[in-house]
Order: structure tokens, then C-alpha cells, then sequence
């Protein structure tokens, strides 16, 4: 089936990412949204509603009076059999945290929009990532965009992947707020009907509203069976190691934007090499660039699948670097170096990969960080590539210690 | 027309023998009265706790009907979201309208306290489901923790009735008012001894095409302290004494459902259960007398509504 | 009962085979057993109505006998039977009796 796709031209448009989200939402046109707004996230929210006041989607959209509740609705709206959808971000997110577990555990195809903000306090409504890989071990698929055009595919894509017979897990979607949820873009929509034939219709296994053959949903689990019930969840959220390019090469062959797990840039002959996760890969090209017109071989990794985690994916992208810096943008205390960095050494290090790594955080909470200081990590790289001093091996990204006078 | 047992015996309980309920559990005799009061298809939920614990141990269940369990405290919401789901579902012409009813049985922790915001959110949006209040006064699935439904002067486990403290030193929190102040349509205070009282209750609300909330009092012999043989005396003594009004709001109108004459004296329902054994003591009069006020207050406050 | 696989059971801890906690046998809880004296009952399903467990037994709106393999023995029906048809005799001595122990 999925040879018969002819690649459709879509429609190249200027939108906030959180209008390009909106957008996304009321192409797919889920049974029920329910959401509950909040900066950066609160646009999606508006735009959707205004989708619903104007009677262009046949979602239900319900109001909730907190993140918790409009989480627990998709909950109750996906174990009835609706695609249900919904969006957040930073202190929203954790007040879903509980019901984020429930949603996986549940095995609900739920999506949901996360517009990355960082956690209080100090209270700030910027940028990181703290939120969502915070989620890391909820057992939902993890994806992210470097830009509005990813943060538009991501979410369509989403639908494909949380819905996959073999995965059947909730799936959120990160976005830098302000950067991207908040800045214009240039983006191609697709047309609606191409949307919604990528999607197709939902079909569940199993409805709470079926009452002619009854179901029981979250039945509770003693020490014999939760186990095994993990184990399941497990092997389906691997599972979406394999889907996720799946649907991402289809999704390319519509659009011509083909998406996997990670993509490198730059990486084939790099000596060095910094992973980064979101909006600030695109400062990072701009890194590359400019050294590369030195004829400095620097490259780059951008995840955008963080769970499941691509060990094999990464780990053979980055083979043959003589040294890397893992970027995290989350304020993950007391750890040896931040998380994404923690896992990538384990990837390596089970693989008999053997290279310098070293953790930098950055960014935290919107503190701004420009190309210049990406080329700085990779002068630094390059220094412990010829056997410079590592040491420190977690970092904080041009954060001075004092101010300038 | 009067509900009558010869008529709704015979149809299947959609509650299944072989829950794992304690020995006289009110719960589950109200689960299967409201159960048994509504004709065609329902869909449940219930939040975490007693029944949500002993009817559904994985890989069995006790519902025939379909059933959820999300959270302890979000019920209210995923039901909504099945309703709406549902609502959606049927719009678009996906599902074929059954006219699906749909309830919440939840336990007076997950109502009155930890639940309460996502019950008002679902009562101000009009959700269409009944929500179904299993009040046995305190946290009783994890062995008998106080509640806001706990009455004045009761013994938990965490209120001990200690040289300083002498038990609850709070009344419970008045639940149908708070509901009502939503003008919700309908809303009532129900018990089991009162079978015809709670199943008429609730096939007015199920027939409403909005929110409803029906708080039934659940007599708990672990946590009350009584014997299993006497659930359903103390839930008539609950009424007779004023300690549980039956009443209901109906799109705004007051109503009391049993108004005995005379109303026995509090000390009746209190000295039935072990719970309150410490009010007998000589020094703790004046708190069976403010619980006797109490009622006294609310009784007449109660009359002069239902006018 | 055997304990299945982690490949074997439903995910996300479905459920759907309704109703099939009748599996379990509460019945065995029961310390004490009610007991139907037929000439005294008017069949007012008062104990059917106040049962926790769903163990009286209703045929064509009649009570015809509990179910004792899920009855826990509580009481309620024989306190609340009006016409004092229900009696609660020792479990120990009713199975003693039937030669069953």
C-alpha cells in the first residue's frame, strides 16, 4: 500500500509554532481534545478553540479546569475508543505526571503536544527541556522538533506511531516554547485530505463504550501480574525503535521529509561531534557551518526520538569521533553529567565504542545561546580530541561565574 | 410508578459474586441497587479504593458491565471523557447512539477530598453521568484514615482519640451543598437501607441529561466498628437519628425524602458503632451534644428549604 | 492458579471475560451460614435486596436458595428478614451435617 503514495505538495506558509501545532490538530481532527492552557502552550489552546467555536473539526473539545483533569479525560475518552488528544507543557506537565503513568500503562494511544518549558522555581516560563525528559521514564514515546516544520510532521506522525498495533503507547511531542512555539516560521501544511488519509480512522481493539462485550480498563495488578504487565509495555515501547522510521519513510515519501530516530548532519568525516536534542540544533548548524568554512570537521547528531532511547542508532553514528559533547538542555541534579549524556556513555560503552565524551547543560529556563558559543564546545573538542584535559566532564554552557562590568 | 424487588430481581447483577469485599459491606449493596435501578446499557468507573481493589483483581473482574479504574482522584474526569467520547463518537456517525448511561462509584476520600475540584469541573461543564458518593466517612481501604466526610467525634487512625485529642474534632464537610451550589440538576442524599428511596433517586438522575451526584451513606463494620449482621440496621439508624438526612435537590428544589417523627437522639447511632465508643466516657458529653446541635441546625435548615 | 507469561495475558490490564470473578469462591470465608426456613418466607426479597455478595438465590422473583459458594456468612439477611425466616447456624456444624467436612 504504502508504495502507492504520491507525494503531495503542500501549501508554504508563516506561522507561530504553536499555530503550526493548532494546525496540525485540526488536519487530524481527533474524537476529543480536552486541554487546559498555559504559557507557552496557551496559543495552541486558543487557536484550537476557535477551530471548535467555528465548527471546522468534529472533535469535542472540552475546557478542563487543570492539566491533570484534561489528561484524565484523554485517558477515559482513548479507553472509549476516541483519538484523543491533548497539549501542555512545564508545570502542566507535572501536574499530569501521575496520570502520564496511568495513560502507558493503560496502553492508550493518547498524543500530546508539550511546548518545552522549564520547571519552577524560580518561577519562568522560557525555554528547556526539563520538563519532558523529566517524563523520561513514564513510558511514553518521546519525539522532538528542531523547527516548525518538525513540530507540524511530529505531531501528524504521532497519531501513526502511538496508534501502531505494536506499540500502542501514549506519545508527546516536544517543542522549544518562545523559539519556536512563540516565533514565526515558514512551514509547509499539508492539504487536510492528505492528512487525514495519513491518519486514517482509529480503530481500538477494545472500547469502553462496547457494551455488548464488556471490558474491564486498569484492572489492579498484585505481585503476580504488574511485572509482566511492565514487561508488555516494555517490549511495545521498543517496539517503536522500529515504527517510528517506519512511519517516518512514509511520512517522507508524501512530503519528501523523511524523519527517523536521529539525524546527523555534518557527521560522515567529523573528528568531533556535539548530540543535541530540540530547537538549538539549528544554532548548531550554524556552528558547523562556519567552522566547517574554516575546513574544521565538526558535525552533529540530533536526536529526535529520546524514548525509546536509540542506542543502536546513535551509537553508530557517532562511531569514529574522537570526541563528543552531549548537550542537554534539562536541569537534571547530581548526576554524572545530564541524562541524555549518562545514556549515550552507556551505549557506547556496550558496544566497545571507546571515545572522549564530555556533558554540557545549557539553556536553561531561555538563557539564550548563540552559534559562537557551539563553536566554542567544538574548539574545546577538538583541544581534548588531541589529548587535552577533559576534565571537567559536566559543564555549563557560557554561564559566567561573575558579571561583565 | 413505585419501584417493586418482584420486578428487578430477576434481571442479571451486573455486580458478579466473587468480589473480594469484606464481610457485610455496605458498598457493594449499593453498587447493586443502583445497579439494578437502571435499565439499559451503563458504563463505570471507579477511582481507586475498596471497590475499585475488590472487584477487579487482574485477570478476573466483577463487572459485567464496562469498567474503568484511571486514578484516585480523576473518576469524575475520565468518565467525562468516555461521555464525551462517546457524545463525539455518535455525532460523527462512527458509533451508533445506544443510549449509554454512564456512573461513577466513588469513595468518600476520592470525592470529598482528593476529587472534589475534577467533580466540580465535571458538574460545570455538564457532563452527562451520575457520580455515585460510597461514603463509609473515611479512608477505609487503607485502614481507616479520617476523611472530610468523617463525622465530629469519630475514631480513625489518624484521629486517634488520645488524652488531648478526643477523636475528629471537625463536623464532615457538607457535600450535596457544595454540589448543589453548582445548580446542578440534581443531587440527593440516599442510604441503603432505603432501597426504594436510593433507586428512585437514582433513576431521576440517570434520566437527566446533565450531571448528578447522589451521596449514599456506606456503613463500614471494619471501620465503624459493628458487627457484619448490623450494616443495614446502623444505615436505618442513620436516618431515624438525623446523623444521615435523606434528601435531594431536584433542578434546585430542596426536599427531605423521610422526615421521622421523632427523630431518635443522635446517641442511638453513636453508641451502635465502636467508633465513637470514647463519647459514652464521662467528660465528652459536650461533643455528643454539639453533634446533637449539629443535627438540630442542619434538620431545621433542611425543613425550612424543603417549604 | 497458574500464574501466565508475560507473552500470555491481555496488556494494559484488560479484562474481557466479564463477571469472571465468580471464579472465586468466597464462600469459604464463612465462619457461620444462613439458613431459609421455606415455611416461614413470603419471598419480600428484602434479603435479596440487602445482600452484599449476590447470594440469594431468585427464581421467577422467589428465593430459592443461597449461594453458598460465594455467601460470606455476614447476617444482614437474617437480621433484616421480617418474618425471622433466615437463621445463621455455625458453618462447622452445617458442613458436619451435610458430610461434607
Amino acid at each position: 500500500m504504502s508504495n502507492v503514495i504520491q507525494q503531495v505538495k503542500g501549501k508554504v506558509v508563516a506561522l507561530e509554532g504553536d499555530y503550526a501545532i493548532a494546525e496540525a490538530l485540526r488536519q487530524i481532527n481527533p474524537d476529543v481534545m480536552a486541554a487546559y492552557p498555559i504559557t507557552p502552550q496557551t496559543e495552541i489552546v486558543q487557536k484550537f478553540s476557535e477551530f471548535y467555536a467555528e465548527g471546522v473539526v468534529d472533535t469535542e473539545f472540552v475546557p478542563v479546569e487543570s492539566e491533570h483533569a484534561a489528561l484524565s479525560t484523554c485517558v477515559g475518552a482513548s479507553a472509549a475508543g476516541a483519538r484523543a488528544m491533548t497539549a501542555t507543557c512545564g508545570a502542566g506537565l507535572a501536574l499530569m505526571w501521575e496520570i502520564l503513568w496511568c495513560a502507558s500503562g493503560l496502553r492508550l494511544p493518547i498524543v500530546m503536544a508539550v511546548v518545552n518549558r522549564s520547571l519552577s522555581a524560580p518561577l519562568n516560563i522560557l525555554t528547556d527541556q526539563t520538563d519532558e525528559m523529566a517524563t523520561r521514564d513514564a513510558g511514553w514515546v518521546q519525539l522532538y522538533a528542531e523547527s516548525h516544520q518538525e513540530a507540524y510532521d511530529n505531531i501528524i506522525q504521532a497519531v501513526r506511531i502511538a496508534e501502531h498495533p505494536d506499540v500502542m503507547l501514549p506519545t508527546m511531542c516536544g517543542m522549544a516554547g518562545f523559539v519556536l512555539g512563540h516565533a514565526l516560521g515558514q512551514l509547509e501544511l499539508l492539504p487536510d485530505e492528505a492528512v487525514r488519509k495519513f491518519v486514517h480512522i482509529y480503530h481500538p481493539h477494545y472500547s469502553l463504550l462496547d457494551t455488548d462485550c464488556p471490558v474491564t480498563f486498569g484492572a489492579f495488578d498484585h505481585w503476580d501480574y504488574f511485572f509482566p504487565h511492565k514487561r508488555q509495555q516494555w517490549e511495545g515501547l521498543n517496539n517503536a525503535l522500529r515504527v517510528i522510521p517506519e512511519i517516518g519513510e512514509e511520512f517522507g515519501r508524501l512530503t519528501g521529509r523523511y524523519y527517523g530516530l536521529v539525524e546527523p548532519y555534518m557527521l560522515d568525516d567529523a573528528e568531533v561531534a556535539i548530540v543535541i536534542i530540540g530547537s538549538a540544533a539549528g544554532a548548531t548548524r550554524v556552528a558547523i557551518d562556519e567552522m566547517r568554512a574554516e575546513g574544521i570537521k565538526v558535525g552533529m547528531l540530533k536526536v529526535r526520538c529520546y524514548r525509546p532511547f536509540p542506542a543502536d542508532a546513535i551509537a553508530e553514528a557517532l562511531q569514529g569521533r574522537k570526541a563528543v559533547a552531549v548537550l542537554d538542555r534539562t536541569s537534571c541534579m547530581g548526576g554524572e553529567g545530564s541524562p541524555l549524556f549518562t545514556e549515550i556513555c552507556s551505549a557506547l560503552y556496550n558496544r566497545n565504542i571507546a571515545m572522549k565524551i564530555i556533558s554540557y547543560t545549557y539553556g536553561l529556563g531561555g538563557y539564550d545561546t548563540i552559534p559562537e558559543e557551539f563553536c566554542q564546545v567544538y574548539r574545546n573538542l577538538l583541544q581534548i580530541a588531541q589529548g587535552g584535559k577533559i576534565e571537567p566532564i559536566h559543564r555549563f554552557l557560557s554561564l559566567p561565574e561573575r558579571g561583565e562590568s | 410508578m413505585a419501584i417493586k424487588l418482584t420486578d428487578i430481581c430477576n434481571k442479571e447483577e451486573k455486580l458478579a459474586s466473587g468480589h473480594r469485599g469484606c464481610i457485610g459491606c455496605a458498598e457493594t449493596i449499593i453498587v447493586r441497587q443502583v445497579m439494578a435501578a437502571i435499565d439499559g446499557p451503563v458504563v463505570v468507573a471507579s477511582p481507586t479504593g475498596c471497590l475499585e481493589i475488590i472487584t477487579t483483581p487482574f485477570p478476573t473482574t466483577a463487572w459485567r458491565v464496562p469498567w474503568i479504574h484511571n486514578a484516585f482522584e480523576n473518576s469524575s474526569s475520565t468518565l467525562a471523557g468516555a461521555e464525551t467520547a462517546y457524545r463525539s463518537l455518535v455525532k460523527q456517525g462512527k458509533i451508533e447512539d445506544k443510549g449509554l448511561k454512564f456512573v461513577v462509584f466513588g469513595g468518600d476520600g476520592a470525592t470529598y477530598d482528593i476529587g472534589l475540584q475534577f467533580i466540580s469541573g465535571v458538574i460545570e461543564r455538564g457532563h452527562r453521568l451520575l457520580y455515585v458518593c460510597l461514603n463509609n466517612e473515611a479512608y477505609m481501604n487503607t485502614g481507616i484514615q479520617r476523611s472530610s466526610a468523617t463525622p465530629l467525634g469519630a475514631w480513625t487512625t489518624t484521629t486517634p482519640v488520645g488524652k488531648a485529642v478526643p477523636g475528629k474534632i471537625q463536623p464532615r464537610k457538607n457535600l450535596i451543598a457544595i454540589v448543589a451550589a453548582h445548580n446542578i440538576p440534581y443531587a440527593a442524599q440516599a442510604a441503603p437501607h432505603a432501597w426504594r428511596d436510593l433507586m428512585t433517586k437514582v433513576q431521576k438522575a440517570i434520566a437527566i441529561d446533565g450531571p448528578s451526584v447522589i451521596d449514599v451513606l456506606s456503613p463500614c463494620a471494619r471501620g465503624w466498628r459493628h458487627s457484619t449482621n448490623e450494616t443495614i440496621a446502623i444505615s436505618r439508624l442513620s436516618a431515624e437519628t438525623g446523623a444521615w438526612p435523606l434528601y435531594e435537590v431536584d433542578h434546585g428544589k430542596w426536599k427531605l425524602n423521610y422526615n421521622p417523627v421523632p427523630r431518635k437522639p443522635v446517641i442511638e447511632w453513636l453508641k451502635a458503632q465502636g467508633r465513637f465508643s470514647h463519647l459514652l466516657q464521662p467528660g465528652n458529653e459536650h461533643i455528643v451534644e454539639e453533634f446533637q446541635q449539629q443535627i438540630d441546625k442542619q434538620w431545621a435548615e433542611l425543613e425550612s428549604m424543603s417549604q | 492458579m497458574k500464574i501466565k507469561g508475560w507473552k500470555e495475558i491481555m496488556p494494559g490490564g484488560l479484562v474481557t471475560e466479564p463477571g469472571s470473578s465468580v471464579t472465586y469462591e468466597t464462600g469459604t470465608w464463612r465462619s457461620s451460614r444462613p439458613t431459609i426456613d421455606k415455611e416461614r418466607c413470603t419471598h419480600c426479597l428484602l434479603c435479596w435486596v440487602f445482600c452484599p455478595d449476590g447470594s440469594i438465590v431468585v427464581r421467577d422473583s422467589k428465593v430459592v436458595g443461597i449461594d453458598l459458594k460465594h455467601c460470606k456468612g455476614c447476617g444482614i439477611c437474617a437480621n433484616e428478614c421480617p418474618r425471622h425466616a433466615i437463621t445463621m447456624v455455625d458453618e462447622i456444624k452445617a458442613r458436619v451435617e451435610e458430610g461434607l467436612s
